[in-house]
């Protein structure tokens, strides 16, 4: 599988990435540099976590409009797939190929911890590893999480099952204590209709390395990797 | 936006000041000091060269008061690479890697500015790691507030973890660890000291030395302004009511530009282009200049119409002393400009070529069409002044009859260890550390946290695993500023014995430490017995344990209208483990298993948190270091880690055992039945005797075998069991309620201010 991860300047997490899917298959992804406008052959295209130009404007409204993302736009719309994680989840709203809005957390800090995600639709080819309602612990690592969406995306997103993750307790309940950073219903992670594009929070590629402790995270990864399946 | 000038569009920039000693005076000079500049140039120096002098001559750049003493401290060992004198010190870690890392004060500023001043504190110590072409992968630092109750505390630290968590976090390297503590002697001083840990191949370190002449200059990063100006001189004065007025001397950060700057020169630095680098922090332009004019034994001529600028008609001092964050200077090999202008334009930062080394040993400054400058290196470094200040002997704390100091009637154990857990200094930092991306990269194992946070769990040291590889490096900071002021000597031994002692509990080997000598005015006698003192005691432990000083930095007056801090000589070590599948970390793991006390046990409360919290008050004898204990004890638990006998593993410090163990049982909530100890007094519990540890196992058997083949003091303490800490049948207490109690102080205390 080709799978490219986009690099901005100022993301920081694409190692961690790469790290994530290169111990599954044996090899590493294409990283490429958001100056570049042609994209290579790809099956897979991320959008990596950091601060893509600092986020010293809106959080990856910058990294929107490099010279990359035309043809990522162009890809993504054609049905190619696209994962965007943190400030890349961040750049997949403020292209508007996923709705709503993140905006800061509501305790105002950056908050770096442990949390539990219940998988709310696994009949995806990003998560048809996991069960629907499965609880995975993976880490957030944001300042900037805090989803918001209208009753009218809302009730769109429930129609479509485009829910992807809710953050929940260790027992899979959805409460307002469980949600470490103000989002609308808990939501974590989101689909695009058509279920090709996805856009979370949390860091799976954080929880995919032995020494990074519960494995938790690889099943998505397994996941992307056996489409076919 | 202006870029480089080649005119100025105002006339008074030529009318420089007129030198006097009242400016003199003003720019920290000595009469002394002031006559020698006249001497050394054998005329009236002009502005800016008097400028350069006196941040040269500062102690901030010249450790005027302290370069006499630092000689002390032993810097060899067949895995030092570089010692002290350079960004950074590095040590051998195998498989021809190295690793790079220092750390560095930035207290000042912090305590006027403290986002600012912390997050430049973070950016300047990770730019002179990977100034010697080591990739940062761990931040700790080490943070002392005030009293809690002092109304600037809670303004101060809300400040500085910010300021610390928006540069590391945007930097993508991981913050691991770090230790906080409050006292009212850092009430008008409030000390950040940062520490970056980096990895480099052996055969492409980076160093300021090696330039000949006729080398092309280059500049590159960001622009320069008027901000930071005479930061350096502003960090070697005293503070006083009127040091908000100095806010503008404090450097504002840009963390995204540093990311840029990283890329850009480990890119560049992949290519076979520069023959030494400097970056520019203290002292900016000015210090990176004559540094590597100095240690290449060279001229530097720069034409400062070519730097590129941020403001408008500045002038050659202004240039020469702005504290601009993100910059670099660097000697590039003749021929490959274009080829380095264009790695670093890639990353879209500004690349000049400012001027050329000579071979007459002089700095020279030209700008506007004129010359500003013209000053012979060799004595503006080599005659820079050094002071042997006078020390008078040390009133150390008398020693306390500890049986006087038993539970005060009426309080429990229980009460005595909620107490304990829940004060200022014990109390969990997790609204600390979750402000900290402690996980970016991908390598953190363990960080001193907790499970919530961290990777996977805490440990005594913070493991972040060598890329690609089987092995990790054990990092911590430690200093007990109790002690250092109970006893310099014992309290410097201390830091570093305590420093050994955390990396040697989750099973790695120490290597070689950095540390961040802080103190007050060294002026007065008895400061200077305190920084003597705690060096000497340094010196001593890093000698018999074989863990060398790689260098590291000194922050001194730090006073304001004359109450000093404790003395705090920080002290930041690195070690590695060869497995880090093997690492030990801190949480009781099962029920059922054996707990184990390595190391004598006395029962020493002089200046104990025991002492503090619960009779109130700071006294007696800053507990004995024998570092023969430690080397034995250290070696006999990373042996017990090797041989896969140890399932836990905490050292014991502040708090004592008792203290020691609760924070053991809090992650898994598995306590302990300690009922074999109902006799022992409070000493015995809260007692902070060194050279210890707790461990568990599952086979204690083995164990006990090996501490009598080896002689090793061992005790028994009782076994795992679940919830509860039980000390015979009357007295047990609940891991959950301790837990809350202990997570409760911060956040509740940063919300309320109580």
């Amino acid at each position: 599988m080709n799978i490219s991860i986009i690099v901005f300047p100022g993301t920081n997490r694409e190692k961690d990435m790469g790290m994530a899917f290169s111990s599954l298959t044996g090899q590493q992804p294409n990283f490429v540099w958001h100056k570049d406008t042609d994209l290579p052959q790809s099956d897979l295209i991320v959008l990596p976590g950091g601060f893509s130009y600092g986020d010293y404007l809106r959080c990856g409204a910058m990294a929107a409009h490099s010279p990359i993302m035309k043809e990522v736009i162009h890809k993504a719309k054609s049905g190619t797939r696209v994962l965007g994680v943190c400030n890349g989840f961040q750049m997949l709203i403020e292209t508007q190929l996923l709705p709503g809005a993140l905006l800061r957390n509501k305790t105002l800090k950056f908050i770096c911890k442990q949390v539990s995600l219940r998988t709310e639709n696994t009949d995806t080819s990003f998560a048809h590893h996991l069960n629907d309602g499965d609880v995975i612990r993976v880490p957030v690592a944001h300042g900037d999480g805090n989803y918001f969406a209208n009753e009218d995306i809302l009730k769109s997103l429930e129609d479509h099952r485009q829910i992807a993750f809710r953050y929940c307790d260790t027992n899979g309940n959805v409460t307002g204590e469980a949600n470490p950073n103000g989002s609308t219903q808990n939501i974590a992670g989101i689909y695009n209709k058509e279920k090709t594009i996805l856009g979370m929070m949390p860091h799976p590629e954080n929880a995919t390395q032995i020494h990074q402790g519960p494995l938790e995270g690889k099943p998505l990864f397994e996941s992307i990797l056996n489409q076919a399946a | 936006m202006t870029n480089t000038a080649s005119a100025p569009d105002n006339d008074a920039i030529f009318q420089e000041p007129e030198i006097t000693e009242t400016l003199g005076k003003e720019h920290g000079f000595s009469p002394e000091e002031y006559k020698k500049v006249f001497d050394i140039l054998g005329r009236t120096p002009t502005f800016t060269e008097f400028g350069i002098f006196s941040v040269m001559w500062s102690e901030h750049c010249s450790y005027k008061s302290s370069r006499l003493h630092l000689k002390k401290l032993p810097t060899e060992a067949s895995w030092i690479i570089q010692g002290p004198g350079e960004n950074a010190g590095v040590i051998d870690i195998g498989d021809g890697k190295a690793a790079v890392f220092k750390m560095e004060s930035h207290n000042h500023p912090s305590f006027i500015e403290p986002y600012q001043g912390a997050a430049t504190g973070v950016g300047g110590i990770m730019r002179d790691v990977f100034t010697m072409g080591a990739r940062p992968i761990a931040n700790i630092n080490a943070l002392r507030f005030g009293d809690p109750d002092h109304p600037k505390t809670r303004h101060l630290v809300s400040g500085v973890v910010a300021g610390i968590s928006g540069y590391g976090n945007c930097m993508g390297v991981p913050t691991v660890g770090g230790e906080t503590n409050f006292h009212s002697a850092y009430n008008g001083n409030i000390l950040v000291n940062a520490m970056t840990v980096g990895i480099a191949e052996q055969d492409k370190i980076y160093y300021a030395r090696g330039a000949s002449p006729d080398q092309p200059i280059v500049y590159i990063g960001s622009k320069t302004g008027r901000d930071g100006i005479h930061g350096a001189t502003m960090s070697s004065a005293e503070f006083s009511e009127d040091s908000e007025e100095k806010r503008p001397t404090v450097q504002v950060g840009d963390p995204f530009t540093e990311k840029l700057l990283l890329e850009a020169c480990l890119e560049l630095m992949q290519e076979d282009a520069i023959i030494s680098i400097q970056d520019m922090g203290a002292a900016g332009l000015t210090s990176s200049s004559v540094e590597i004019a100095a240690k290449g034994n060279i001229g530097v001529d720069l034409d400062l119409d070519k730097v590129p600028q941020r403001e408008t008609n500045m002038t050659p001092y202004e240039i020469m002393l702005s504290e601009s964050q993100e910059r670099m200077l660097m000697i590039l090999q003749p021929g490959k400009e274009e080829m380095a202008r264009a790695i670093i334009e890639k990353w879209d930062l500004d690349f000049a070529v400012i001027g050329r080394t000579t071979d007459d040993k002089r700095l020279r400054l030209k700008m506007y069409g004129r010359e500003w400058c013209d000053i012979p290196v060799p004595p503006l470094v080599d005659e820079s002044p050094v002071y042997d200040r006078p020390q008078e002997p040390y009133d150390f704390a008398p020693a306390i009859n500890d049986e006087e100091y038993d539970l005060p009637a009426g309080q429990t154990l229980a009460d005595a260890l909620e107490t304990l857990m829940s004060c200022p200094d014990l109390a969990s930092r997790q609204w600390i550390w979750e402000q900290y991306d402690s996980l970016v990269m991908g390598e953190t194992v363990y960080s001193p946290g907790i499970t919530e946070t961290q990777a996977s769990e805490g440990a005594d040291a913070a493991i972040v695993r060598i890329p690609d590889t089987e092995k990790a490096l054990a990092i911590t900071s430690d200093c007990s500023p109790r002690y250092c002021y109970a006893h310099p000597f014992e309290g410097g031994k201390q830091a570093v014995a305590e420093s050994y002692r955390n990396i040697s509990a989750t099973g790695a080997m120490p290597l070689a430490v950095t540390n961040n000598l802080n103190f007050g005015n060294p002026e007065r006698p008895k400061i200077m017995a305190q920084f003597v003192g705690c060096i000497e005691g340094i010196g001593a432990a890093c000698r018999d344990l074989h863990y060398p000083v790689t260098g590291g930095n000194v922050s001194l007056y730090n006073e304001t209208n004359g109450e000093a801090i404790l003395p705090t000589p920080t002290i930041g070590g690195v070690g590695v483990i060869q497995d880090w599948t093997k690492a030990a970390s801190i949480p009781f793991k099962a029920a059922g298993e054996e707990i184990f006390l390595i190391g004598e046990t006395k029962g020493h409360l002089g200046q104990s948190l025991y002492l503090r919290e619960i009779h109130d008050i700071e006294s007696g004898e800053a507990p004995h270091v024998d570092l023969e204990a430690e080397k034995t004890n250290a070696s006999f638990v990373r042996q017990l880690i090797e041989d896969g006998l140890v399932t836990a593993c905490h050292d014991i410090s502040d708090g004592g055992l008792l203290a020691a163990i609760a924070e053991m049982a809090f992650d898994n909530e598995i306590g302990a039945d300690l009922s074999n100890h109902t006799d022992k007094n409070a000493a015995f519990w809260f007692g902070e005797d060194q050279a210890r540890y707790v461990l568990t196992t599952t086979d204690a058997k083995a164990l006990k075998d090996k501490a009598t083949l080896e002689k090793i003091s061992l005790t028994y303490l009782g076994k795992t069991i679940n919830s509860d800490i039980k000390i015979g049948d009357d007295l047990s207490i609940s891991i959950k309620k301790l837990a809350k109690k202990n997570k409760n102080w911060l956040p509740c205390y940063m919300e309320t201010g109580k």
